[in-house]
């Protein structure tokens, strides 16, 4: 082999053994559910015991009530959480925005709910929202009013309470940053143009924190969707299947329902659903860049 | 139009104190230039006046008013930033009428306007393209439009011409003087850029150490400067000190160099009369050095030629004249070469004094 191939052929000798990691860990699984999902497959079979279905699967699922609620439910429970969580964050950085004593204390105790496990962060609020002993009903009674039956009547607003104030942080440390990148001198001109600060927000700020803010709301959109442990452990999906969300009916359409090859089809809707929330994302990537693009090449025609 | 006022303006950043104690009175419709080195306070001076920086102390009156503790928007002020600050999210045109829409003028009266300024900055081509898609004069200018959309009766300068490259900027500060020309208006502008000072000032105030060195025109500093530093800060190539000691011989004074000894007429006698010790610093300016081989040694000091920087026309020498950096203008078809001992008369009419230790301006 000459020293020019083997020149060529470096970059990909060092690449090699991420590859193989990125195809035992990433691609074989992903295949195998693939693969898994066209087989009426139960867990007492290996794979190639299985018989071959087809489409059926998928075809069962789009006609299955239940996972049309569940997903019902898995929409619902993203969208609210993602845009109050939107809401909350983004307003908190606009607050936060200043240099006073204790800022960065307040910063850091912000986002601590983001650090903790979502199992102990499905705990704590599940003994919060307990009928009897749970912090809320004490206090509510204390002040005289009506207990409330949160993880029953109210379960899905109980969850959706609980992700909001585990995940608000993540929106905001990210507005955040986002904001103290912003040029500190167009704030100045907007200010010596006469901007309250309301306006400041409305017609500079947020406009200029729109491109990290897109991204951000993308992120959060596919990891509510994805979301499992919290709710698990909160309700289990109950009551009924009302706070039954994908992840969930997932899991137990394999182990209780022992239907693998469904539980990997629902898994591919999932994900089909995600890929198309990424590709706008990527998408919105690729406008920004070439929008860049072409401004640069605009200077360069004039000159 | 208002007069603007700073009284006693001082400014301090928890202990240490930037601003110490600056009065300054800018009449009506006045080009005034804060110029000095960076970190002489210039820029804060005129955040301040603006309403960007806080006032630790005194005053600023606008028109008799005062407004330290007003917010900007109430100062009735236009700003042009050295980064231009331009909104990035906004084409020319929505960034030229930003605060006249914020103000809910009519549509008609906006479009009347931008369309105005951008005539006559020549922007007219570019109002639907976003600032990313300009150059960097065309940013300038944009910048400028913005401000002069606006109606304000006081215009703030803050180095606008610093990020731009040396051949726009020529031709931006020949622009700029002759926007000074069309538009009647208080104008502020800080430079650290002294020939900018000078080509467009009607009043230069140099600031140095957060101290106001000396304020007057451009031909009144240029020719009495106050002090040392001014004498030194002002003037292309920079004025060339050299150390003397006034000697009494006979009748006569001299001034006693290193390296040479220059009899002095009555004039320049009388003057240096006032000196409080025989100790001076001597200021003469490159173009006051005349090229003369057959002067007298009582009247010229010798320099050698150490490097010889061609302009055009003009030519700079720097030299050494007994470990002293003497720098001369001349002109280029001067028959001279490197390493020569040359001859310069001195004319002590136009020579400044300076006094050693307070650096203050003899006579």
């Amino acid at each position: 082999m000459s020293t020019a191939t083997f020149n060529r052929l470096t970059p990909y000798l060092f690449l090699a053994p991420a590859v193989v990691i990125m195809a035992l860990a990433l691609l074989y699984p992903l295949g195998y559910m693939i693969y898994g999902s066209f087989r009426a497959w139960d867990p007492s079979q290996a794979l190639g015991e299985s018989t071959f279905v087809g489409l059926a699967n998928y075809v069962t699922l789009w006609n299955d009530p239940s996972f049309h609620e569940s997903a019902g439910v898995t929409l619902k429970f993203a969208a609210s959480v993602v845009s109050v969580e939107m809401f909350i964050g983004v307003g908190l950085a606009l607050l936060l925005d200043r240099n006073i004593r204790g800022m960065s204390v307040l910063r850091t105790l912000f986002i601590l709910p983001m650090m903790i496990a979502p199992v102990v962060v499905g705990l704590i609020w599940r003994y919060m929202y307990h009928p009897s002993v749970g912090i809320f009903n004490n206090t509510l009674k204390s002040l005289g009013f009506e207990s409330i039956d949160w993880l029953g009547q109210h379960a899905l607003l109980a969850v959706i309470l609980a992700d909001i104030w585990q995940w608000t942080p993540f929106i905001f440390i990210l507005s955040l940053a986002a904001l103290q990148s912003l040029p500190r001198s167009a704030l100045e001109a907007a200010r010596i143009d006469g901007a309250t600060a309301w306006q400041q927000i409305i017609h500079i700020k947020l406009p200029l924190m729109m491109p990290v803010l897109i991204v951000t709301g993308l992120l959060r959109l596919i990891d509510a969707f994805k979301v499992l442990e919290v709710i698990l452990v909160m309700t289990e999906g109950g009551p009924g299947l009302s706070t039954e969300i994908l992840a969930l009916r997932i899991s137990r359409t394999a182990t209780e329902f022992r239907e693998l090859g469904v539980a990997a089809a629902m898994s591919n809707y999932l994900l089909m659903m995600l890929l198309v929330l990424t590709v706008i994302m990527l998408a919105y990537n690729r406008v920004q860049e070439y929008r860049a693009a072409r401004a640069i090449r605009i200077i360069e025609e004039d000159i | 139009m208002p007069k603007i006022k700073l009284e006693n303006l001082t400014k301090r950043y928890g202990k240490v104190e930037v601003l110490h104690g600056i009065n300054l009175e800018m009449e009506d419709a006045e080009f005034t230039v804060l110029v000095g080195p960076s970190g002489c306070g210039k820029s804060t001076t005129l955040r301040m006046i603006a309403g960007l920086e806080s006032v630790t102390d005194g005053e600023i009156y606008i028109d008799g008013r005062p407004v330290s503790k007003l917010e900007p928007k109430e100062r009735d002020l236009a700003m042009v930033f050295q980064d231009y600050a331009l909104y990035p999210h906004m084409n020319v045109a929505k960034n030229m009428s930003f605060a006249l829409r914020l103000q809910k003028r009519p549509k008609k009266e906006i479009n009347q306007k931008v369309g105005d300024v951008a005539e006559m900055l020549g922007l007219t081509n570019f109002l639907h393209r976003k600032p990313a898609e300009l150059s960097g004069g065309q940013r300038q200018r944009v910048a400028m439009g913005r401000a002069l959309t606006r109606d304000s009766s006081t215009f703030l300068f803050d180095e606008p011409l610093s990020n731009l490259d040396a051949k726009l900027r020529t031709q931006m500060r020949a622009e700029l003087a002759l926007m000074r020309q069309r538009v009647h208006k208080n104008m502020i502008y800080v430079t650290h850029d002294q020939i900018e000072a000078m080509t467009l000032a009607d009043r230069i105030v140099v600031m140095h150490a957060g101290i106001v060195q000396q304020q007057g025109t451009p031909e009144e500093l240029f020719k009495k400067p106050i002090n040392k530093f001014v004498a030194g800060f002002l003037g292309t190539p920079p004025m060339n000190f050299l150390e003397a000691t006034i000697k009494q011989e006979g009748d006569g004074t001299y001034l006693l160099g290193r390296s040479f000894k220059l009899r002095c007429d009555v004039a320049t006698t009388n003057r240096l009369s006032q000196a409080s010790s025989s100790s001076i610093v001597m200021g003469i300016r490159p173009s006051d050095l005349l090229f003369d081989a057959s002067a007298v040694a009582e009247e010229s000091i010798e320099v050698d030629v150490v490097v010889s920087e061609y302009v055009g026309a003009q030519s700079v020498l720097i030299g050494d004249c007994s470990g002293e950096k003497v720098m001369v203008e001349i002109k280029s078809d001067s028959p001279i070469r490197l390493g020569e001992k040359l001859k310069f008369r001195v004319d002590l009419a136009e020579t400044h004094f300076f006094d050693v230790s307070s650096e203050q301006a003899i006579g």
